[in-house]
């Protein structure tokens, strides 16, 4: 899990941040001034300053908010000047955007906010629909609006050119002021809400900002998402009352406080309309106590009421905005916050402590228990004299600092709050001359948050409280701190807000703020924790007694090893009940008995046997397996057995393992662990997996490797495909990378990037199979999808009733199988549901608005707009299941990744840097910077800025890169060093990799279509390797097939024929890991395309269900 | 580094080299000769010695023969303790091979308990995982456990299987990561020279602040006069299946890896040799 931030202000103003991670609330020292509010979003988070300006804070990433502004340049040919600005008079502006409609010149493109800088200056976008176009970029038509190309032709009239400029958010990790619009927004915003990001991940990054102003009016913000932090601007949302507060949460829950004390609900909102329609009221929880603070999560509405009290909402959902019913909750709180997985901090009137709600689930919303978030602040024991210094610079330095936040006008307010900051400041300084009072501090804090004054004065030496003419106004902070605490209120932190939507915390995180007690020993203790991972493997206890073991076996054992032993090595029997899926037909499943008997082989190693005891019209039978003979034990997806197949070399070229399934997944996973212990035993392989594996993922996300002989092309005769072991490793990913220095990255089905720890085991695998360090929780998510069928007949239009011919009404996508909501269950019983069905629209081919897809007939081609020739329809619905396991992978967050590859090379050190590249989930370019063998994960990604987002990428020898746009062109980016990371990218040419993407290492294009199928093939050094849809002989089970190219020779590339492996059902296989020696060969010019390729990817992910022609 | 796994190997497969003699009181028929085995240290020793058995009964009649028992060097050998700690117990600086004598009459009912079959050693291995496992989890995970798993402890422990073992050990070893370790440690110390048995109290893996306790910390408060002080001449060595552990080795570890297939830590406190 990521870290990530829960946000807080204190009494005082001053905002603090505690990481997951983390053990303390660091205060964001970039705020200069006190904030009043604060509202997280995963990658930024909101705040209202005491100057009543909203402020933003987007968090650093390595992928940098780049904007692309475009503007078109016009020409229209004349007989006289040949292509000129003269335009007709009837013709489109001579800068204007993509329509003609609007005016643009270059000059007219203004930065929106001192927050941003310009990245570069214009210049003519070349590319053209994937393809280079001639020098200037020019594309021509007949004339304005016509279908442009990047050909002149005799009757091209018209032409244009698009300019490209960019422009790059620059206030990263700082508090910079949105500019205030003064002509709409005549009083200031006393709270903030933002939320909204499930709504739709269109555009990238979309969240959705409310503000409530003093007057009680509600203000939206439109235009915010990942290229436009900042947003647009404010839309005014009428209302039934005034507001005073509200919430908005992750997704299309919208709840605010009227004055009167009674909520409101807004009603309506969708991905197409984010601000909603229209409100609805309810009441308050209590009928003589109003309502003052509502906070609403995924599913959840919390409220507090006037007298403290804390309140639940039933049957809160997107369908039922308005949930069903109140319910009672513990605790005194004065504000409520829900975050993401509808988690729950409050903030206690009784002691102004955060607390957590413990045991929030989807099953169980309400939670259990409140938990007090009990970390201490960073710097407490030297809080008070640090507070004086901040006290007296901020004093004549708080004017200043407030402008260069805002460059834009200070509006009068701010002028004002100024000034009564300085004032209020003046003691604090005063104080600060004074250092002889620094020992019993008796330090006045002050802060101007709104009408929540507050002051607190230390007593540590019995002071009373001088409450009488400084205490809040509202009911903030007039605290009685107890007296016999040594340090005062420095002990305990006053909070007045809390914001956890930034904050990715579930039921099952592992937090450790709730346990400190003092604050010295804590953060010593956290510092022996975090580091007792590396140190216990090199600590002297633990060297003392590896030394005295293997001291005592020299003594007691290796001169005495001519006597006899006491017990005698005997065959052991593990015994059970299971399912086969019989051999003969018709095929079924059918009980048996199941036995596997180990012994010491000849030589001492450990063997043993497989039987299968059935009864074949009522005589019994067996089958047995030697487990040296065993190539791989695959956990088989089922969603009601839980089933895996038991391959040996016979039965891969059979394509028919031994099926088996166990009574529970408990049995199957002990099953599995001990034959893989017993198979690994039986050849003698122990420990990690070495460098030179081969790595591969099954369609399920299994994780396998296998480990050939050093140097598969090297010998003569290599080692057949279906002889090759694999073993399970536990994770679960969808892509994986590696190279030979043992450096292997992955990525999950939820584009979450995994960095292998070098240990083995996790998952099922527990105890002795696995290694003790190095394994992690590991999550994935991805979507279950099922689609919604209808017909079109002339009296009642599209309904659910189809002819008798059609397919379910309730489908998979073949239409073959029916899948209703109801009975679509998660893949296997290790995931579990944790969304509900939506519509989805990323359907490729387009959706109208309520996700509908139309066609002619089933099944057929579909679109997302209908004609009148389209008789059917269909729409995709998508539920998220997710699944938690353990493995040797660590995550390297934050940027999701859609591909990644490593260079082949054999590092001559393990501090050399080893070029990794990626391309993020939404097609940016990525380099990452510092991976060495000792560092696999790297430090940070380095930001490629390109034109067009970016869908595959490769490197090969000679730290060549290659990548594919997601327009099909291909673009390649020569001389990447260490000393230049990123090297130039140029555009090569353009291919129509719509439908096949090879992936290239080497210096040429290999567009031999040797294989038409699904397949993943890897080429390195001359070896190929891909992944098959479909092989000879196969059954219908062996889609993904393991195959190699036998015989690839520098100058026969192509080679012999194909070698089939394990399959199927496998989705991926790396090969990089098994380069015997760096390539050292001489490239020839990029234009010579028949010369001979020593380095070669080549990957498909289109399905094709066309048989291999090899 | 080699990996804590294979401390859990190297414990498992800890050896001691025996020569057993019969005792010279014992009626033979014809001379007895010596038989050497090689006695697991985890193991017990009547669940170790049919051999030793069928062999003295070659040269016996079977009139004179009475219930098995072991001494070394005078002292009777409590069969209910692992071989391991008797060796280290009781002979830890004498030169090997072990030299146990073997009788088989006058059997010292105020020293030893009988063992009329293995049934009663599995009987008293189970207790005492039992007993281990209240302590480490208030019995929750030996509970849980079907009676064939019990079975597989006992018959990992019975025929020297590991890995038989330790598929099912594993899950006794467990305990919420936030806990830091086990509700108490399971431990006992003996004493070389002493009447009492054993001591056995309870003691926690982790403080109350949430530092890990140590061996060390163990000894302050169970036996202080095991730790040598600065300056001291060292007086007592504390074994721990044949080899000293650093006092500052952490107890919960020690539990995990050097406990006994009866899930104790067995600490052996033994004057230092005075050579």
């Amino acid at each position: 899990m990521p870290v990530s931030l829960l946000w807080a202000v204190d009494v005082y103003g001053r905002v603090y941040g505690l990481s997951t991670a983390g053990q303390q609330w660091d205060q964001c020292r970039d705020a200069q001034m006190e904030f009043k509010r604060v509202t997280a979003a995963q990658q930024c988070c909101w705040g209202i300053a005491c100057d009543n300006n909203i402020y933003l804070n987007v968090h650093a990433s390595d992928l940098s908010i780049r904007y692309q502004e475009e503007t078109y340049e016009n020409q229209r040919w004349n007989p006289v000047d040949g292509f000129s600005e003269r335009l007709l008079p009837s013709d489109r502006w001579q800068w204007s955007d993509v329509t003609g409609l609007q005016h643009q010149p270059l000059d007219s493109f203004q930065l929106p906010s001192s927050s941003w800088e310009w990245e570069g200056d214009w210049y003519v976008d070349e590319n053209f629909e994937g393809e280079p176009t001639e020098k200037g970029g020019w594309t021509y038509a007949i004339d304005f609006p016509a279908t442009y190309t990047k050909d002149k032709k005799w009757n091209s009239c018209v032409r244009r050119r698009r300019w490209l400029r960019y422009r790059k958010y620059k206030a990263m990790d700082t508090w910079a002021k949105i500019p205030s619009q003064h002509t709409t927004l005549p009083d200031p915003f006393s709270d903030i809400s933002c939320g909204g990001w499930e709504i739709s991940e269109e555009p990238r990054g979309r969240l959705c900002l409310w503000a409530v102003s003093l007057q009680g009016k509600v203000w939206f913000r439109e235009g915010i998402y990942h290229h436009n932090p900042e947003g647009a601007s404010w839309e005014e949302v009428l209302l039934p009352g005034e507001v005073v507060q509200i919430s908005c949460g992750p997704a299309d829950l919208v709840w605010a406080v009227l004055w009167e004390g009674q909520l409101i609900v807004r009603e309506g909102i969708s991905r197409d309309c984010p601000k909603g329609a229209s409100w609805a009221i309810v009441e308050s929880p209590s009928s003589d106590v109003g309502a003052t603070h509502v906070a609403v999560g995924n599913n959840v509405v919390w409220v507090v009421t006037k007298d403290n009290k804390v309140w639940f909402r039933r049957g809160v959902n997107s369908h039922n905005p308005c949930g069903s019913g109140w319910i009672s909750m513990v605790g005194e709180m004065i504000m409520i916050n829900v975050g993401q997985n509808d988690q729950v901090w409050a903030i206690s009137s009784e002691d102004r402590a955060v607390y957590f709600r413990q045991g929030v689930t989807s099953s169980e919303l309400s939670g259990k228990t409140w938990k007090a978030i009990t970390v201490p602040r960073d710097g407490d024991r030297s809080h008070s004299s640090a507070n004086l210094e901040k006290g007296s610079a901020d004093g004549p330095e708080s004017g200043k600092t407030s402008r260069d936040v805002g460059k834009a006008t200070p509006t009068v307010l701010e002028e004002d709050t100024i000034s009564h900051e300085g004032d209020a400041k003046a003691p604090c300084a005063g104080v600060a001359l004074s250092p002889s009072q620094s020992g019993s501090p008796l330090d006045t804090q002050w802060s101007n948050v709104d009408l929540e004054e507050a002051q607190s004065q230390q007593a540590q030496t019995g002071a009373v409280l001088d409450s009488a003419d400084t205490c809040s106004l509202s009911s903030v902070a007039t605290y009685t701190l107890a007296m016999e605490d040594p340090y005062g209120g420095d002990e305990h932190p006053l909070w007045a807000w809390v914001s956890g939507g930034g904050c990715s915390v579930d039921s099952h995180s592992q937090l450790s703020w709730f346990n400190s007690v003092n604050t010295a020993s804590l953060v010593q203790s956290v510092l022996s924790m975090s580091l007792s991972v590396s140190p216990a493997q090199t600590a002297a206890w633990r060297k003392q007694i590896f030394e005295q073991l293997s001291e005592r076996t020299r003594r007691e054992i290796d001169n005495f090893k001519h006597y006899e032993q006491a017990i005698e090595q005997s065959v052991w029997v593990k015994k059970g009940s299971m399912q086969w899926w019989r051999d003969w037909k018709p095929h079924k499943w059918i009980d048996v008995h199941f036995a596997l008997e180990q012994f010491s082989g000849p030589e001492g190693n450990k063997d043993g046997i497989l039987f299968i005891y059935y009864n074949y019209y009522e005589e019994k039978k067996y089958l047995h397996a030697f487990i040296n003979e065993v190539t791989i034990l695959v956990p088989v997806l089922n969603d009601s057995k839980h089933t895996f197949a038991i391959y040996t070399p016979e039965r891969t070229k059979q394509r028919w393992p031994i099926r088996l399934a166990a009574a529970t997944e408990l049995e199957m996973h002990d099953w599995l662990a001990l034959l893989s212990v017993s198979c690994c035993d039986s050849r003698g392989i122990q420990g990690p997996p070495a460098k030179q594996a081969i790595w591969s993922i099954t369609c399920k996300g299994d994780i396998f490797v296998s480990e050939p002989s050093p140097g598969l092309e090297a010998v003569p005769y290599p080692t057949p495909c279906d002889q090759m072991f694999w073993r399970q490793v536990g994770g679960h990913l969808h892509i994986v990378e590696c190279n030979s220095v043992g450096i292997v990255w992955g990525i999950g089905f939820d584009h979450t990037a995994w960095i292998y720890t070098g240990g083995y085991g996790g998952g099922f695998f527990q105890g002795l199979a696995s290694s003790t360090d190095n394994i992690y929780t590991q999550t994935d998510v991805k979507s279950v999808y099922i689609y919604e069928n209808q017909r079109w007949n002339p009296v009642t239009g599209y309904t659910n009733r189809g002819l008798p011919t059609d397919r379910y009404m309730w489908s998979d996508a073949s239409g073959l199988h029916e899948c209703t909501k109801a009975n679509t269950k998660p893949p296997s019983p290790q995931w579990t549901w944790v969304s509900e069905w939506a519509i989805d629209y990323s359907v490729s081919g387009g959706t109208d608005r309520e996700g509908w897809q139309y066609a002619a007939d089933f099944p057929a081609s579909y679109h997302g707009y209908k004609t009148m020739k389209d008789f059917v329809r269909r729409r995709r619905w998508a539920r998220k299941c997710k699944l938690t396991t353990t493995g040797p992978w660590q995550e390297v967050p934050p940027i999701a990744l859609s591909d990644v590859t490593i260079l082949p090379c054999a590092a001559q050190s393990t501090v050399d840097m080893v070029p990794v590249w990626a391309i993020s989930n939404k097609g940016d370019v990525l380099c990452r910077l510092g991976v060495t063998a000792l560092t696999p994960a790297g430090s940070s990604w380095l930001h490629v800025g390109t034109d067009q987002p970016f869908k595959s990428i490769s490197i090969g020898a000679a730290s060549q890169v290659w990548a594919i746009a997601r327009d099909g062109s291909a673009f390649y980016r020569g001389s990447v060093s260490p000393q230049n990371p990123a090297g130039p990218l140029d555009q090569v040419g353009h291919y129509d990799f719509t439908s096949h993407i090879y992936r290239h290492g080497g210096n040429t294009y290999h567009t031999a279509c040797l294989f038409v199928g699904d397949f993943v093939a890897f080429v390195l050094g001359l070896q190929v390797w891909i992944i098959a849809d479909k092989v000879q002989g196969s059954h219908s089970l062996s889609c993904g097939t393991v195959c190699h190219r036998l015989a690839v020779q520098p100058m026969q590339p192509k080679g012999q024929s194909w070698d089939y492996g394990i399959g199927g059902g496998w989705d991926h296989i790396t090969v990089r890991g098994n380069s015997v020696e760096p390539p050292h060969i001489r490239f020839p010019s990029l234009t010579d395309t028949s010369s001979p390729r020593s380095l070669l990817e080549v990957r498909n992910t289109e399905v094709d269900s066309s048989t291999s022609g090899c | 580094m080699a990996d804590d796994k294979d401390v859990l190997r190297d414990v498992w497969f800890g050896r001691i080299p025996t020569c057993f003699t019969l005792n010279q009181d014992e009626v033979t028929e014809r001379e007895a000769e010596a038989y050497y085995l090689l006695l697991p240290r985890v193991s017990y020793l009547t669940l170790v010695t049919d051999k030793v058995k069928k062999h003295f009964l070659k040269v016996m009649r079977a009139e004179d023969v009475e219930e098995m028992w072991f001494e070394y060097e005078g002292t009777p050998l409590k069969w209910h303790y692992p071989i391991g700690v008797l060796f280290d117990l009781h002979a830890s600086n004498s030169v090997l091979p072990w030299s146990i004598t073997v009788h088989f009459k006058n059997f010292p009912d105020q020293d030893l308990l009988h063992c009329p079959s293995s049934s009663v050693i599995e009987a008293h291995f189970m207790s005492s995982i039992k007993e281990a496992d209240a302590l480490k989890h208030k019995s929750q995970v030996v509970n849980d456990m079907q009676k064939k798993d019990h079975k597989q402890l006992w018959m990992g422990l019975q025929n020297d299987k590991f890995d038989q073992f330790w598929a099912m050990n594993r899950k006794l070893m467990e305990y919420p990561t936030e806990e830091g370790g086990f509700r108490y440690i399971p431990f006992r110390i003996y004493q070389a020279m002493s009447d009492r048995p054993f001591i056995q109290k309870l003691f926690r893996p982790v403080s109350p602040e949430g530092n890990a306790y140590t061996l060390g910390d163990l000894l302050k408060e169970m036996y202080p006069a095991a730790i040598t002080n600065d300056g001291e001449q060292k007086r007592y060595q504390v074994v721990i299946h044949g080899i000293e552990p650093l006092l500052e080795t952490p107890l919960q570890w020690l539990s995990e890896h050097l406990s006994h297939p009866d899930n104790f830590l067995h600490i052996c406190v033994v004057p230092t040799p005075s050579d």
